[in-house]
């Protein structure tokens, strides 16, 4: 589920504004940091916390995009790999020098910690709260997208960007809000996953490759898709590796390569 | 971006990278065995200028030859006592061409992000086999006592690398003629064609597939030799030849020197490895905060490289001095 919500703001950015943003892991990394250290340092309540990783991950992605990316809006996709890749080792190594080498320590409150029974059987209360979380997400995203203006305002700049220019849509702030947004919801799930996904300085390399395949097998421009593509890839990585360790995470390669030669534009893509 | 030329004749200038090379071999004789490496990444960067440069395939999953090619020359020299450095340099070759083949004709069809994604999730199930497969490759710990017999019986390994420099500069020139007699053909210009207008080439009638094919071929035969050499200078293979890091890292190298052209692949890295022996010993993070600066703003502010650059600067010079001429008169 952490998956999904990193991935899909990552699907909002890339898939909707059609940016190959391969420094996404970035924002789940600030996210991730900001989260731990307002808790640890400021003693800041969790809910709290949650909400500043996603506001201040929102509001830096929103100089980076206005200062970087929107550059390469025209540009070609190798310049936008190279240009995130770049991205991807300049705060890597900011935050080695500010956190050091080690994953930050984090911190559940009392009523996360614990079990909850359910159907006879014990959950960890904070991997249930992930899933309503996750969940609530969805709804809202879904909501957003589909039955807003802003939604259809998105929708209609991302299929041609001059038409909705023309029609009065201020595409340039809308485009900046919704890489934000995207940004923020990273934000949010980095800080979310810290006691799944630790949060290290390697972080942004190392988890990469999860969110690309979760955007590239769930497709790009749709929110069903990357939902259905981390459950499934989350599922089938956990089980490969419970039943047949020895392959470890070699079927899920193996599996995102079927699925993209089946699909190049993946499960629910609508675009190529 | 340059392209094709009809001239293919080699001018003088182009000799000097050699000639820098055999002066480093007499004047640098500590430096020797960085010598050899970065002569290996230019051998592999060229690999990847041919087909990210000219042909226009975007890859993040380049390593997977180059660590094939580790692998294969390692383990022939660590297991099964084949130490010719021909023969494991051939066999690497042959495998990571095998690999090229076989990915290239199934994931060419596609492109863009699906295309990106291939590559690198092919590079990672490499990485993953490597990993596993301890009893072949070493896994995490690497595979070390690659036994390495003298060049033709003759020339030993030494120490100091002057053996492993000169071996190195051999094959890379012979690489070398290779790319530069591909680039200048008219299957060289068919590849130009097709990264700047594909839709054009196929109204052609040119049978763009296979052209992409049989480069991607070609270029992961030579990151596979790039690779087998790298492990014949080291006598060792590790996990760190295969994956997204080494792609990622020789795309920077060739990035800085100046994609598209083949002196760019001889520039990148020289700088790119100089660079971090000094620095990435002595200050790590900034050396990493340096490099992604530096690639931000060589892509924003100089598409083409350290010789696009130069190119540029040579441009404004020489308006300068027509300029100058023509106050004169």
């Amino acid at each position: 589920m952490i998956l999904y919500v990193i991935s899909v703001g990552l699907s909002v950015t890339m898939g909707l504004m059609g940016f190959i943003n391969l420094a996404h892991g970035v924002f789940a990394m600030a996210g991730g940091y900001i989260f731990s250290t307002v808790m640890a340092r400021l003693g800041m309540p969790f809910p709290l916390a949650l909400l500043a990783a996603f506001i201040v991950v929102a509001l830096g992605s929103i100089v980076l995009e206005r200062l970087l990316y929107s550059r390469l809006y025209a540009a070609g996709e190798l310049a936008q790999v190279l240009f995130t890749i770049g991205l991807i080792y300049a705060s890597v190594a900011i935050a080695r020098m500010v956190y050091g080498t080690l994953a930050v320590p984090v911190f559940l409150p009392e009523y996360l910690k614990g079990q909850v029974h359910f159907a006879g059987r014990d959950f960890p209360t904070y991997r249930v709260f992930l899933i309503l979380v996750s969940a609530l997400l969805i709804v809202a995203l879904w909501f957003g997208v589909e039955r807003t203006r802003w939604g259809a305002m998105v929708r209609a700049a991302v299929d041609n960007r001059g038409m909705a220019q023309s029609v009065g849509i201020n595409t340039r702030v809308l485009f900046m809000a919704t890489f934000a947004l995207g940004s923020g919801l990273a934000g949010l799930g980095g800080a979310l996953g810290a006691d799944i996904l630790p949060v290290d300085w390697g972080y942004p390399f190392e988890h990469l490759v999860y969110f690309l395949i979760v955007v590239a097998v769930g497709g790009l421009g749709s929110l069903r898709g990357p939902f259905v593509a981390a459950l499934l890839i989350g599922v089938a990585d956990t089980a490969c590796k419970y039943w047949i360790p020895e392959f470890g995470a070699f079927l899920i390669y193996a599996a995102t390569i079927a699925i993209l030669l089946w699909r190049p534009m993946g499960l629910f893509g609508v675009r190529a | 971006m340059s392209g094709y030329t009809s001239d293919p004749r080699i001018r003088w200038q182009e000799s000097l990278p050699w000639i820098a090379a055999l002066a480093a071999f007499f004047l640098l004789p500590e430096y020797l065995s960085l010598g050899a490496r970065v002569v290996v990444y230019i051998l592999f960067a060229l690999s990847l200028d041919l087909i990210l440069g000219y042909a226009g395939i975007i890859t993040l999953g380049h390593s997977a030859f180059f660590g094939l090619g580790a692998y294969t020359a390692g383990i022939l020299g660590a297991k099964y006592g084949v130490s010719d450095p021909f023969l494991q340099l051939l066999s690497a070759a042959a495998a990571a061409a095998l690999l090229g083949i076989a990915t290239g004709a199934v994931i060419l069809r596609t492109k863009a992000l699906t295309l990106l994604m291939l590559t690198l999730a092919i590079t990672a199930i490499l990485l993953e086999i490597a990993n596993k497969a301890s009893w072949l490759t070493g896994g995490a710990d690497g595979l070390s006592g690659v036994q390495v017999a003298p060049i033709l019986g003759l020339f030993k390994f030494d120490l100091f690398g002057r053996t492993a420099f000169l071996y190195c500069l051999v094959v890379l020139f012979f690489g070398w003629l290779l790319v530069r007699r591909l680039i200048y053909s008219p299957f060289g210009a068919m590849l130009t064609g097709i990264r700047e207008n594909t839709a054009r080439m196929h109204a052609v009638g040119a049978p763009v597939y296979w052209r992409l094919v049989l480069v991607y071929t070609i270029s992961a035969t030579m990151a596979g030799t790039a690779g087998a050499l790298l492990t014949q200078v080291n006598q060792f293979v590790g996990l760190n030849v295969l994956g997204l890091e080494p792609s990622g890292d020789i795309l920077v190298m060739l990035i800085l020197g100046g994609v598209g052209r083949i002196y760019g692949a001889f520039i990148g890295p020289v700088v790119y490895l100089i660079a971090q022996d000094y620095l990435a010993k002595q200050y790590p993070e900034y050396w990493y905060l340096g490099i992604g600066v530096l690639l931000i703003v060589v892509v924003l502010f100089a598409r083409g490289g350290i010789l696009g650059l130069w190119d540029q600067w040579l441009q404004a010079f020489s308006r300068q001095r027509s300029s100058a001429k023509a106050s004169a008169r």
